[in-house]
């Protein structure tokens, strides 16, 4: 039974990162604007979370330091995308490229350090009823934090004036920009909302899941989590489902390394990276599902004229 | 009807511009335009194509900034900086190219251009109210994208109206509606000048100006050329003024024995699914188009026009090959490469993007639709393009059709609308086809071009060739048809004789009704 | 606040097309000095070390070519794929693949030797590139599916996988237990240009080759005119006949094979042999060479070549001044940033709005607008 909870636990632990970096990165799109540089702002976050935790001693402010170095470092995107109009596939990829190589300056001096790490929580009396005592009570506050994203994002979208607008913004920037609707401003607001979600993932990643810095330790998630959000259709619940489905699987193929499987473990390794592209696959030959739910202007750049 | 005040002597315009400017780059797109508006008046903007009407409009709803000029409001010096600035004033918008979102439901874009933050559900019973009321029947829970061009301008209506504008603006508001429902339209324009409200009424229809507006501004090359009272012009007086010198008229020879004639183009139950969640599915469609004949297509903008012309060009294939026959062959598997060299030309309805690749010169624009046709000549071994060829050709074709432009081999986005059209035309009447087939020919192109456009589409039918023209222009279609055949919610009607066809018959058929059916009063009842 | 404002220019600026790029690398250099002022580091020092000293004899320019011929390789192919809209990012894998199946024949059949055993190695490293980069182009075409995602999670396969085989069914025996294969056969090696002078192989040559036969296909043939209205109106490409499909997989077939060839060349000819990491990071890199040429393949042999230095740049300071040899990584992302941002005074203006302090708009236009009366 224990082992059950375990397994539950540390799948929520590695579906956790994935499902914020993929809630933000669904509301970056929804608003029509494509960023791939979810790896490089989520690496930072975890570099920069490890770094004021080490140097504090507080896991809480390097939390903090991990979403604003998100937030910052999406700016960075936001004012090449949409200030400067480049090309949002390319402007992301370099965003990745520079991320992995800042981080990995960065870092230099991190290496083989012992991090901290969030405390999880414990509920006197709460957190020791079995079973659901530690999966409802005992878990990492950025746990708690990935869920109530969740429900606030699916709130914020569907049931909010601002959300609709973001929305609209994303369906038609043209329309948008017509009815005096600030498109930059909005795009703006959710790239940074998108950083900040990556930030933290990344600061999850460092402080929580393995706290100590390893270079590159984003492995590919900020990939799976621009995956999720398609895989999602754009929906922020199926997101969720989609992070724990990957969650599974990643540590799935981590016990079947660790019990000694006959099947090298570098096959293992790739399933998750292989299960992305089976899921992209499934996903895509819906194709109406897909076309009704892409945002319509995304990945296109906007200049109004003035 | 309280609204026939002329002008406004004493004073009280609602609104006034003043040497209003705005320059892109080198084209000044207006230049020192003088406009007044009356309270309760219906107001003509008149001009063609390019003329500068949309920019005007644009800066004065502050979705364009002016370079120079000012706009009193009520007497009022105003700035207006942006649309939510010119919507607090009291300008309400209803545009050309609607501003709607297709994703999200009626009310949802109703709510999105009001400034309050009242609730959605709220929204939806006031908008069917006041849809009731003005005569424009709405469903507020619908989806955008499943609604029919009418239906979506009667959102931006009802959308402007809901702000309570004193001002209204209508470009081009008649454009996508069929006779009947542009009578409807009519009825609530004079309501709301009844109620005391101004509209800004923007066309080139001049029937349509001389039925309802009480005074117009004429436009020409971004100057205000002149104030009139319609009612007492002529529409050939306000062509006149509009386009600066008589167009000389489109003349069409009646075409003898054409029952004879071959076809060359015939199409046999032609049908479609619809491809994407808001396309038209085509429902066995049959036409001959015979060599020597213009057959027109009529039909409001969204009724599988664009499916239509997807399918007949080969950019989408048919499973059944007999579908589809050029000059007696099978063609429903080929593709346009194919259909082309069978000797069929085509001219899809959006120049930028689709008849021509914007960001490429004209010369390479040529090879677009030519490289398979004129392989031999523009081609050479192992792939190579033969640039001098094709610059040559090119060359050619410009001088044919008299394309004005401003470098030797400008890109196609440099162009402008007419200008970019005849080249387009004149690309595949240079190969003289034996079929040709036009989407919308003349929309958004200056009198002088059209006119051209159109006497050379007559003029290749006429030396034998098979010529079909898909066209929301009605005008357009009786001039240059031979017959009329409407196309509704993916059905094609049998083609009217051109000496039968009138445009109450044709505009009945546009809108889907039997001759003779009430629709419309069944419809707001 | 502020803002800034983009105004289309009527024609694209012929000047700033050519001038992007130099001015991108000049942005590059003072942001660079910046980070070495950072790091405590003189910037004048850092970059004579950086730019200069590693090509200053004749053997460094020998390593300079080595480095920039897989880059050279790669970022042609790759800016075929960008110029027709289709966005392969993962080269890596390709050039992983490229390795792999080209190292069949010396590793699996040692015994195998003569004059064919190369061209054979060259030939399967390219297929071992397009057949790996043929998967999304088959799920793209196929089914829909967002390719920039597939190829990049099949990066990660392909090092998984180099990995296992180096580390089992491949490994040498002899070798200690060290995950690598054995050694090239002298038939398997790509020779040397000048042996004397330098190590520079004749992946080089292939590299301006292979540039220049894209430059004339994109420039001067019919099929590179597809490639290009495919990738600028896809509509208008469908409208001339164009098959959008088919268009994915030439550019995923020619960009795989040549990273391919680059994978193989870079075995055969820098290593030697397989070991787990083959590259370090030429696929990627590869994309910034590719915007930094413009898409243009003879851009691209130049952009190569200051991408190469970068990686020596970033040995030589790291053993000089013991700086992180990340840096490089640093280097290479701002340069692309800059690139990017340049391109786009290709086709606006970049007009600034404001400069108030307060965060009312109507404010910081209100100044604005005399300014502009005055430029005009």
């Amino acid at each position: 039974m224990d082992i059950t909870v375990n397994i539950l636990l540390t799948i929520a632990t590695a579906a956790t990162p994935l499902l914020i970096a993929a809630i933000g990165e669904l509301v970056v799109e929804r608003s029509g604007v494509l960023n791939l540089g979810v790896e490089g702002m989520m690496i930072m976050g975890a570099v920069a979370g490890f770094g004021a935790g080490y140097l504090t001693g507080s896991p809480w402010i390097g939390l903090l330091a991990a979403i604003a170095m998100g937030a910052l470092f999406s700016l960075l995107f936001a004012v090449m995308t949409l200030s400067l109009a480049t090309n949002q596939v390319a402007t992301g990829l370099s965003l990745t490229l520079l991320g992995l190589g800042l981080s990995g300056m960065m870092g230099t001096s991190f290496v083989g350090q012992p991090g901290v790490r969030l405390p999880n929580l414990d509920i006197p009396g709460l957190s020791s009823i079995p079973i659901v005592g530690k999966l409802i009570f005992g878990q990492d506050p950025i746990f708690y934090i990935s869920i109530a994203l969740t429900a606030a994002v699916t709130w914020f979208l569907f049931k909010t004036r601002t959300g609709l607008t973001l929305r609209s913004i994303g369906d038609s920037h043209t329309s948008a920009h017509a009815l005096g609707i600030k498109v930059i401003r909005y795009r703006y607001l959710a790239v940074i909302f998108g950083g900040a979600c990556a930030g933290l993932a990344g600061g999850h990643l460092s402080l929580v899941y393995t706290p100590q810095w390893v270079e590159n330790m984003s492995a590919g998630r900020g990939w799976i989590a621009l995956a999720l959000v398609v895989f999602a259709s754009w929906r922020p619940w199926r997101v969720l489902a989609g992070a724990y489905i990957f969650g599974a699987v990643w540590i799935g193929q981590l016990h079947a390394q660790a019990f000694g499987i006959p099947v090298p473990s570098q096959m293992l390794s790739s399933l998750p990276y292989l299960a992305t592209v089976v899921v992209l696959v499934l996903i895509s030959r819906n194709k109406r599902l897909t076309m009704m739910n892409t945002p319509a202007s995304l990945g296109q750049p906007f200049v109004p004229d003035r | 009807m309280g609204g026939t005040v002329s002008a406004n002597h004493d004073g009280t315009n609602l609104l006034e511009v003043r040497g209003l400017t705005k320059i892109f780059g080198t084209l000044t797109a207006c230049d020192h335009i003088d406009l007044n508006i009356a309270k309760g008046e219906i107001h003509a903007l008149l001009g063609e194509n390019g003329a500068g009407k949309s920019t005007l409009v644009k800066m004065l709803f502050g979705s364009l900034e002016p370079n120079s000029g000012e706009i009193f409001w009520n007497g009022q010096a105003v700035r207006i900086t942006s649309p939510g600035a010119a919507k607090k004033l009291g300008i309400g918008m209803v545009f050309q190219h609607f501003s709607l979102f297709e994703a999200l439901t009626a009310a949802e874009n109703i709510a999105l251009s009001l400034d309050d933050g009242s609730p959605i559900s709220s929204i939806a019973a006031k908008a069917r109210a006041l849809s009731f009321s003005y005569g424009l029947p709405l469903d507020p829970e619908s989806l955008v994208g499943d609604l029919s061009v009418g239906e979506r301008q009667r959102i931006e209506i009802i959308r402007c109206l809901l702000q309570t504008p004193q001002l209204i603006i209508l470009d081009e508001p008649t454009s996508v509606l069929t006779p009947q429902e542009a009578d409807k339209l009519f009825e609530t324009l004079e309501r709301l000048r009844s109620e005391g409200k101004s509209i800004l009424y923007i066309s080139h229809r001049l029937e349509e100006v001389k039925r309802i507006c009480d005074r117009a501004t004429v436009l020409r090359h971004g100057k205000v050329v002149g104030h009139c009272n319609p009612r007492e012009e002529t529409a050939a007086s306000l062509a006149r003024m509009m386009v600066g010198n008589e167009v000389q008229a489109v003349e069409r020879a009646p075409v003898e024995g054409i029952e004879t004639a071959p076809s060359l183009l015939e199409i046999r139950n032609l049908s479609r699914k619809p491809a994407t969640p808001f396309s038209i599915a085509l429902k066995n469609i049959s036409l001959d188009v015979r060599a020597g004949e213009v057959i027109g297509i009529a039909g409001v903008a969204g009724n599988g026009q664009g499916e239509f012309f997807e399918s007949v060009s080969g950019e989408v294939q048919q499973h059944d090959a007999a579908s589809v026959r050029i000059r007696g062959k099978n063609a429903g598997g080929l593709t346009i490469t194919g259909r082309r060299l069978l000797g069929a030309a085509f001219v899809p309805e959006e120049r930028l993007g689709h008849g021509a690749a914007p960001r490429m010169k004209l010369s390479e624009n040529l090879l677009l639709s030519r490289h398979a046709t004129d392989g031999k000549a523009f081609v050479g071994t192992g792939g190579m393009v033969k640039g001098a060829a094709v610059y040559a050709a090119s060359q050619r074709i410009i001088e044919a059709m008299d394309v004005r432009k401003s470098a030797p081999d400008p890109e196609a986005a440099a162009l402008s609308g007419g200008n970019l059209q005849k080249f387009i035309v004149g690309r595949e009447l240079d190969r003289r086809p034996s079929v040709m087939v036009v989407n919308q020919p003349t929309w958004g192109v200056d009198a002088g071009a059209a006119a051209h456009i159109r006497q050379a589409l007559i003029e290749l039918s006429r030396s034998g060739s098979a010529v079909l023209v898909i066209s929301q222009d009605l005008d357009e279609l009786f001039e240059i048809s031979d017959a009329i055949a409407v196309m509704h919610n993916g059905e094609l009607s049998r083609p009217m004789p051109i000496a039968e066809a009138t445009f109450e018959k044709v505009g009945l058929l546009m809108g889907g009704a039997e001759p003779g059916h009430a629709e419309h009063t069944l419809e707001t009842a | 606040m502020m803002r800034l404002e983009l105004v289309k220019r009527p024609q694209r600026s012929a000047l700033f097309s050519m001038l992007s790029p130099f001015i991108a690398f000049a942005l590059t250099i003072i942001a660079g000095a910046v980070l070495f002022a950072l790091l405590g580091v003189n910037p004048l020092t850092a970059f004579r070390i950086y730019f200069v000293e590693p090509i200053s004899q004749v053997w460094q320019l020998h390593e300079l070519a080595i480095k920039a011929a897989p880059l050279i390789l790669i970022a042609v192919g790759l800016s075929v794929c960008y110029k027709a809209n289709i966005w392969n990012i993962g080269a890596e894998g390709q050039f992983i693949f490229g390795a792999i199946f080209g190292s069949i024949l010396p590793v699996l059949f040692p015994q195998f030797e003569g004059p064919l055993v190369l061209p054979l190695m060259l030939l399967c490293g390219m297929v071992g590139g397009a057949a790996y980069a043929a998967i999304p182009a088959m799920l793209k075409t196929r089914f829909g599916t967002n390719e920039i995602l597939t190829s990049l999670m099949l990066v990660y396969v392909a090092q998984l996988f180099l990995d296992w085989l180096v580390r089992g069914p491949w490994r040498d025996p002899q070798g200690h237990g060290f995950p690598q294969t054995i050694q090239f056969g002298d038939s398997a090696v790509l020779p040397e240009l000048m042996p004397d002078a330098g190590r520079a192989n004749w992946g080089f040559v292939f590299a301006l080759v292979a540039a220049v036969l894209v430059w004339i296909l994109m420039g001067r043939m019919l099929k590179g005119f597809e490639v290009r209205v495919l990738g600028s109106s896809p509509r208008a490409g469908r409208f001339a006949g164009f098959g959008l499909n088919r268009m994915v997989f030439f550019a995923f077939l020619l960009s795989g094979a040549l990273a391919g060839l680059a994978g193989i060349c870079e075995v055969s000819g820098a290593i030697g042999q397989l070991q787990p990491v083959i590259s370090p990071g030429y696929g990627f890199t590869a994309i910034i060479v590719a915007f930094l040429g413009r898409l243009n393949p003879l851009g691209i042999i130049a952009a190569g070549l200051v991408l190469a230095l970068t990686y020596l740049g970033g040995e030589a300071v790291q053993s000089a001044l013991g700086i992180s040899d990340k840096v490089v990584r640093v280097f290479q992302g701002m340069l692309l940033f800059f690139v990017l941002g340049c391109d786009t005074l290709i086709h606006y203006r970049i007009r600034v709005i404001g400069l108030a302090l307060t965060k009312q708009d109507s404010a910081a236009k209100l100044e604005a607008a005399p300014k502009l009366k005055e430029a005009r």
